[in-house]
C-alpha cells in the first residue's frame, strides 16, 4: 500500500485513494464536431505503461479532491503530485 | 517402542513442568518449551506424516517453519480442529491432541502407500496428462482427486476464537530476532528510534543463543553466552517493542508489512478463554531492517526422505535447544562446515557420531580435526548413494565422488544409523526481501542469492544479507546499521570475534548415484513429492521458465512453497539446461511467508461485523413490524412484510393491490440525494442530465437520466428546484456515491469555472412515501396547514411546509403512477412522522410496503429500474426513452455517442414488454429469448429484465430486452427453459394506466 502526499491534506494511506485511469485527456469542447473515430480516441484509448505513467487519482475518503500523480508502474514509486490544472513537472 | 531420547538438561525447557499431549491416540509426555515435534523425538517418534502422492512415510525434516514433512491436524473433529500446522512450530500445552494427515487408516499402515510402488506410472504432469481427455470427464474425476489430494480437513463448526486487527507505525521495524537482529534492534532503540522487533519463535536469539561452544567466541565468552546478556539488555528498552510467535506474512512496497502475532496457541486450551487468540499487526515503518537468517539446505540423493532424516543444523537446535538427540546412531552428510558444528555439539552431550560424509577432498577445519579427535570416521570425497529403511531409515550406502563431482567411483561402504544429519550449506532466506520488490544478485562462490537492490528504506543484514558466519556478522552488521541509520557508532564496532568455521564448500545440486536417474527418488520438494527425475522429465518436455517447471512439477507448491527444495530445482535446472543459476532468477516469492488463518486475516470482522451496513430512521419499525430485509448497497432496505405466514409472494400480491386500491406507504430514504447550490447549477445539470433543467421553475420536479460518455444510461432520479440557484437531486439507491464522485469530478476537472457546490444530504433526510387514491387524504391529516388541491400543489411540484415545528419538504411525485407525496425531513423526526403516517392511515387501509412491491408497481407502469432492466450496454434510445433526450442542447454527458455508429444500429438490443400467452405462466428474470428454437445453434435475441405476476392487472407482465425489439410489436417469441418452452408476445412496457389518469386521481 502506497504513502500518498494529497497536496491539500498531506501524507495518507492508499485505502483513503480511488485510482481515476489516465491524465491529462481533456473532454473534447465540441464533441459535435468529431468524427466517430476521433470521439472513440477520447472514449476508449488509454495508455497503459510500465514504467511513468502520468495518473488522475482522488482522495475520495478524505478531501475528495482530484489531483494528478507520476508513477513509477513498474515499481510504484510516486514521482510527483500536482494538482488539477496545473502543468506536469516533466514529460 | 517409547525410548527416552531427552539426553540433557537444557534451560530453554522447563523439567519441572511436565506436559501431556495426544499423538495419533497415543498419551506422550513432554515439557513445557517443547515444540511439538522436539516431544515426539524425545518419545524417539519421528514417522510423523506420509507423503502428498505418493503417501511415503516422512518424517520430522527441521526444527521451524520451513519444515515440509510434519504438518498436522489439531484437535481432530472439534471447533477449533487445524489443519497443516507444522509440528515443528507448535509448542506443546496439556491437552494438546495431534494427528498424521493425508494417511489411511493409520501413519503406520497406508492404503495409499500403494502410489509409491505405482510411482513409475506417476510422473510429473501426471493429472494433466491423465485427466485431459474427455474434457467433460474433468468434474467427475476432479471429485476422487480431490477427496485423496486434500491435505487435512478444514473445520465444519464456527472458530470459536477471537482474533484482533493492531496497526503499528514505528521509525524502525526488525524482522528476525537472530543475533543480527538483536544487534540492531539495540543500535536503533538506543539512538533514541521507536523500533519494533517481531520474531516468529518464542524465544530471542536465533540459533546463536544455544551456541554454547569454544569455538565461536565474542568478546572471549562463548556467543551464546554473549547474546544472552545483549537479549537482557535489550528487554529493559523502553522505546523497544518486542514480539515473540510473531511471523512477518507479507513485506509490501512503502514499508508497510504485515505479521501475525501467536498470543495463546501455546497455552492450555482452558486459559485461552476470552483472550484474542491471533493478532494480524499492520505494521508501517519508515524503516525495515531484515535480520531473517538463512535456512539451512537438504542434499538431494537417492531415497534423501525417510523418517530419520534431518537437517543438520535441527539435530543441533533439538540437542542444544531441548536436550533431545535425534537418533543414537548419528551420521552426517555434508558439503561444509556446519554439520561439524552439529557433531561437536552431540558428542559434548554424550550422543554417538558415528561417521561425517563429506562431499569435500580436502577439508582445512579445525572442527574436523576437533570431530576426528573424538574418534569419527570422516569420509572425504564421498557421497551417500542410498538409504535403507522403510519407517526409519537404518543403513547408508556411500560411494567415493569422481574429481568432478558427476560420477560415484570404487565400491559401495554400507553404514548402519539411526539418523542421518545432511547440510548442504545456507540459503539466505530473501523471502520478504523479494517480496518488497527487491533484486537479487547471485553470489557464485557459495551458490547463494542474496539482496542486490532495493526497493525502499531498508537493508538485510545478518545471514539473510549473504553474511553467513559469525565473524561476517559481527564485522559487517555495525558497518550496515551505521549508514542506515544515520549514526557515528555503534557498541559493537570494537567487538571481538572468534570462529573456527571454514567457508569452503563443494556445491553439487543433485549428487550423483551409481543409479540411473530414472531409477531413483532423489525428493526436491519433499511435500508434493517432486523428485530431480521430475524435474529433469519437465526439462526434456520443452519446458524452460522455472515459473513454468514449478507448475509442471509442483515443485514449491506446498504449505512450506518450497523453502527447502527451491534453490535445488533452481541448479539442477540450470546444471541440465547448461546455463547460469543466475540467468533463471528464481520463481516468485510470493506473501504470505508462513500460512495464515483466515481468522487473523478478518479479524473482528466476522457475524454481524462482517460488512458495514447502513440503516434508515425507521429500521425499527419494519423490525417490529416483521419486515423482511435487501440488501441494496449496504442499506437494509424492508423487502416485504409478511402478514399470517404469507410467503413472499402472497405479501408482495397484498401490498400490490393495497397501494392501488387504498394507500401504501414506503421507507424511501435511501435514496442518494444531492444538495445542489451555486450560481450556474442551472447549467450545471443541463450537461449532465439529457433533458434541459434552464427552463425547469422553482417548485417543480423533473426526471432526469443521467449517461456516462459512452452513451450508456449510468442513474436516473427526481431532481427539485428549490429556488434560483439551489436543487435537490435524488439518486438511485445503490449509484448515489459513484453519482456524486461523477459529478464532483467533472465539476473539479473538466468545468472548474463553474459556480457549484456538492453536498450529499442522503444521511440527512428520511424520506417517506405514501402513495395511492387515499394518500392526499392521509397526507391532508398529517400535514392539516398544506394545500393539496392540484391548483396549488399539482404533480411534479414541491412545498415547503411544517409538520408541528419541524420543516419538511414534500414532493409530489410518483414512482408507482398513483397519486403520491413523498415527506422528505430531517433524519430524526422521521419515525415519529412515519408513526403518524400509519396511525392516521388506518382508517384510510394504509398498507406498508417493500421494495418488491415498489418494484412490480413500477413494472406495471413500465418504469425502469437501473441496473436492473439496464446494464452498461443500454442508451435512452434502446430504452425506448428518446422523450427524455433533449435535442436541442448542444452537449451533455454523453450526448455525442448517441450516434456513433454502434449506437445508431437498429438491431441492438431494446427495452420491450412481454406478455405470456398464459397469463398464469410468470418469466424468470434472466431468462433468455428467442425467436426459433429449431435453428441450430439457437440464436438469443435478448432476456427477460424484470418479472412478476399483477395482482391489478391479473395477468403475469415483464419487461426484456431484444435485438431490435422496438419493431417486433405484437411479435411472437419464446422463452426456452429447462423442461418447457414458454410464448410470448412482445408488448407495449407501459401495463398499466397509459393515460396517467391514476397521478391525479
Amino acid at each position: 500500500m502506497f504513502i500518498i502526499n494529497c497536496p491539500f491534506c498531506g501524507e495518507r494511506e492508499q485505502s483513503e485513494f480511488k485510482a481515476g485511469g489516465e491524465a491529462h485527456i481533456e473532454r473534447p469542447k465540441q464533441p459535435t464536431e468529431l468524427s466517430d473515430d476521433e470521439w472513440a480516441e477520447y472514449l476508449f484509448m488509454r495508455k497503459n505503461i510500465k514504467g511513468i505513467q502520468f495518473e488522475r487519482w482522488n482522495h475520495i475518503h478524505g478531501c475528495r479532491k482530484w489531483f494528478n500523480m507520476v508513477r513509477d508502474t513498474s515499481n510504484d514509486e510516486i514521482k510527483a503530485i500536482y494538482k488539477m490544472g496545473e502543468k506536469p513537472p516533466v514529460k | 517402542m517409547s525410548k527416552n531420547l531427552r539426553v540433557k538438561s537444557s534451560k530453554f525447557i522447563d523439567e519441572t513442568y511436565r506436559v501431556s499431549f495426544k499423538f495419533n491416540g497415543s498419551r506422550y509426555y513432554g515439557y513445557k518449551g517443547d515444540t511439538l515435534a522436539s516431544a515426539l523425538l524425545a518419545n524417539d517418534i519421528h514417522l510423523v506424516g506420509r507423503s502428498f502422492k505418493y503417501h511415503r512415510p516422512r518424517g520430522i525434516m527441521t526444527s521451524g517453519s520451513e519444515e515440509p514433512n510434519v504438518i498436522v491436524q489439531l484437535h481432530n473433529n472439534s471447533d477449533r480442529t487445524e489443519p497443516n500446522v507444522r509440528a515443528t512450530e507448535i509448542e506443546i500445552y496439556e491437552g494438546l491432541e495431534a494427528s498424521s494427515q493425508n494417511c489411511w487408516p493409520s501413519v503406520n499402515f497406508d492404503i495409499g502407500g500403494i502410489n509409491n510402488l505405482l510411482s513409475p506410472l506417476l510422473p510429473a504432469g501426471f493429472y494433466y496428462k491423465t485427466f485431459m481427455w474427455p474434457a467433460s470427464f474433468w468434474e467427475k474425476y476432479e471429485y476422487f482427486i480431490r477427496k485423496s489430494a486434500g491435505l487435512g480437513k478444514s473445520p465444519t463448526t464456527p472458530d470459536p476464537d477471537i482474533y484482533e486487527h493492531e496497526y503499528i507505525h514505528c521509525d524502525v521495524l526488525i524482522v528476525g530476532a537472530g543475533i543480527s537482529g538483536i544487534i540492531a534492534a539495540k543500535t536503533a532503540a538506543k539512538n533514541g528510534l521507536k523500533t519494533l522487533l517481531v520474531d516468529e519463535k518464542p524465544n530471542l536469539g536465533g540459533s546463536t543463543i544455544y551456541q554454547n561452544s569454544e569455538h565461536f567466541k565474542i568478546n572471549n565468552q562463548n556467543s551464546g553466552s554473549w547474546l544472552e546478556k545483549e537479549i537482557n539488555e535489550i528487554k529493559k528498552i523502553d522505546n523497544l517493542d518486542i514480539r515473540i510467535r510473531t511471523s512477518v506474512a507479507a513485506f509490501h512496497g512503502y514499508n508497510f508489512l504485515l505479521a501475525r502475532e501467536n498470543l495463546t496457541d501455546h497455552l492450555p486450551i482452558e486459559q485461552r478463554k476470552n483472550k484474542t487468540r491471533q493478532k494480524l499487526l499492520k505494521i508501517r515503518a519508515k524503516k525495515v531492517i531484515t535480520a531473517t537468517g538463512s535456512l539451512e539446505r537438504p542434499l538431494i540423493f537417492d531415497n534423501n526422505d525417510r523418517p530419520g532424516i534431518l537437517l543438520s543444523s535441527a539435530i543441533k537446535r533439538y540437542a542444544d535447544l531441548f536436550g533431545v538427540a535425534c537418533g543414537e546412531k548419528n551420521i552426517f552428510l555434508t558439503n561444509n562446515d556446519s554439520a561439524y558444528e552439529t557433531a561437536i555439539s552431540l558428542i559434548q552431550k554424550g550422543i554417538k557420531v558415528e561417521a561425517i560424509v563429506d562431499n569435500r577432498e580436502e577439508i582445512e577445519s579445525k572442527l574436523l580435526y576437533e570431530v576426528e579427535k573424538n574418534n569419527v570416521k570422516v569420509f572425504k570425497g564421498f557421497t551417500i548413494v542410498n538409504t535403507n529403511g522403510y519407517k526409519k531409515i537404518n543403513k547408508v550406502s556411500l560411494m567415493k565422488l569422481s574429481k568432478d563431482g558427476q560420477k560415484v567411483i570404487g565400491s559401495k561402504i554400507n553404514l548402519s544409523c539411526d539418523c542421518l544429519g545432511v547440510s548442504g550449506g545456507w540459503t539466505p532466506a530473501v523471502h520478504l526481501f523479494t517480496q518488497s520488490g527487491g533484486k537479487l544478485k547471485f553470489r557464485e562462490e557459495d551458490q547463494v542469492f542474496i539482496p542486490n537492490k532495493y526497493s525502499s528504506e531498508q537493508i538485510s543484514i545478518g545471514a539473510c544479507n549473504g553474511d553467513l558466519t559469525l565473524e561476517d556478522i559481527i564485522e559487517n552488521t555495525p558497518k550496515y546499521l551505521k549508514e542506515f541509520l544515520n549514526i557515528k557508532k555503534t557498541d559493537y564496532d570494537n567487538v571481538e570475534v572468534f570462529s573456527s568455521e571454514n567457508k569452503s564448500k563443494r556445491n553439487i545440486w543433485l549428487l550423483p548415484s551409481d543409479k540411473i536417474l530414472g531409477k531413483t527418488k532423489s525428493f526436491v520438494d519433499y511435500q508434493n513429492d517432486a523428485t530431480a527425475k521430475d524435474i529433469k522429465l519437465a526439462l526434456r518436455e520443452g519446458f524452460r521458465s522455472i515459473e513454468h517447471v514449478k507448475r509442471y512439477t509442483t515443485t514449491g507448491m506446498g504449505t512450506d512453497q518450497g523453502k527447502l527444495g527451491n534453490m535445488h530445482a533452481l541448479g539442477i535446472i540450470s546444471e541440465t539446461a547448461g546455463t547460469k543459476m543466475g540467468e533463471h532468477g528464481t520463481t516468485t516469492f510470493r506473501p504470505p511467508y508462513t500460512p495464515l488463518t483466515f481468522g487473523t486475516i478478518v479479524g473482528r470482522n466476522v457475524g454481524e461485523y462482517f460488512d458495514i451496513f447502513r440503516k434508515t430512521p425507521m429500521h425499527e419499525w419494519h423490525l417490529k413490524n416483521k419486515a423482511e430485509f435487501e440488501n441494496v448497497g449496504q442499506w437494509k432496505r424492508a423487502w416485504y412484510y409478511p402478514k399470517n405466514n404469507e410467503n413472499m409472494f402472497e405479501a408482495v400480491q397484498r401490498e400490490s393491490k393495497a397501494a392501488r386500491e387504498n394507500a401504501g406507504i414506503l421507507d424511501a430514504s435511501t435514496l442518494g440525494k444531492i444538495d445542489i447550490q451555486g450560481t450556474d447549477a442551472s447549467e450545471f445539470l443541463n450537461r449532465v442530465y439529457t433533458n434541459a433543467w434552464s427552463k425547469l421553475a422553482v417548485g417543480k420536479c423533473r426526471y432526469g437520466l443521467m449517461l456516462n460518455e459512452d452513451g450508456m444510461v449510468y442513474d436516473d432520479g427526481v431532481t427539485t428546484r428549490l429556488g434560483e440557484n439551489h436543487y435537490i437531486m435524488t439518486t438511485t439507491t445503490g449509484g448515489a456515491a459513484n453519482v456524486l464522485g461523477k459529478l464532483e469530478d467533472y465539476l473539479q476537472t473538466e468545468w472548474p469555472e463553474l459556480d457549484v457546490y456538492l453536498t450529499s444530504v442522503t444521511d440527512h433526510f428520511a424520506t417517506i412515501s405514501v402513495c395511492g387514491p387515499n394518500s392526499k387524504k392521509i397526507i391532508s391529516n398529517v400535514i392539516p396547514d398544506l394545500d393539496l388541491s392540484d391548483e396549488n400543489f399539482p404533480h411534479m411540484s414541491f412545498k415547503n411546509t411544517k409538520i408541528g415545528k419541524v420543516n419538511c419538504r414534500v414532493m409530489r411525485i410518483s414512482f408507482t403512477g398513483e397519486h403520491s407525496y413523498e415527506i422528505n425531513i430531517q433524519a430524526n423526526y422521521a419515525n415519529s412522522v412515519w408513526e403518524k403516517c400509519m396511525e392516521v392511515g388506518k382508517d384510510f387501509n394504509i398498507t406498508p410496503y417493500g421494495t418488491e412491491t415498489m418494484h412490480l408497481l413500477r413494472a406495471e407502469k413500465g418504469f425502469i429500474i437501473v441496473g436492473q432492466d439496464t446494464d452498461a450496454t443500454m442508451t435512452p434510445i434502446d430504452l425506448q426513452m428518446d422523450w427524455i433526450v433533449s435535442k436541442k442542447k448542444y452537449d451533455f454527458i454523453g450526448k455525442r455517442s448517441l450516434y456513433r455508429s454502434d449506437t445508431i444500429k437498429d438491431d441492438r438490443k431494446q427495452l420491450v414488454g412481454l406478455l405470456t400467452d398464459n397469463p398464469n405462466e410468470i418469466l424468470e428474470e434472466g431468462a433468455q429469448i428467442v425467436a426459433d428454437v429449431n435453428k441450430s445453434p439457437i440464436e438469443m435475441l435478448g432476456h427477460v429484465t424484470s418479472s412478476y405476476y399483477s395482482p391489478n392487472l391479473k395477468k403475469s407482465i415483464a419487461l426484456g430486452v431484444v435485438r431490435g425489439g422496438k419493431n417486433m410489436m405484437g411479435k411472437k417469441l419464446i422463452i426456452p427453459m429447462e423442461n418447457k418452452t414458454i410464448n410470448v408476445t412482445v408488448a407495449d412496457p407501459v401495463f398499466l394506466d397509459k393515460e396517467n389518469k391514476r397521478l391525479n386521481a
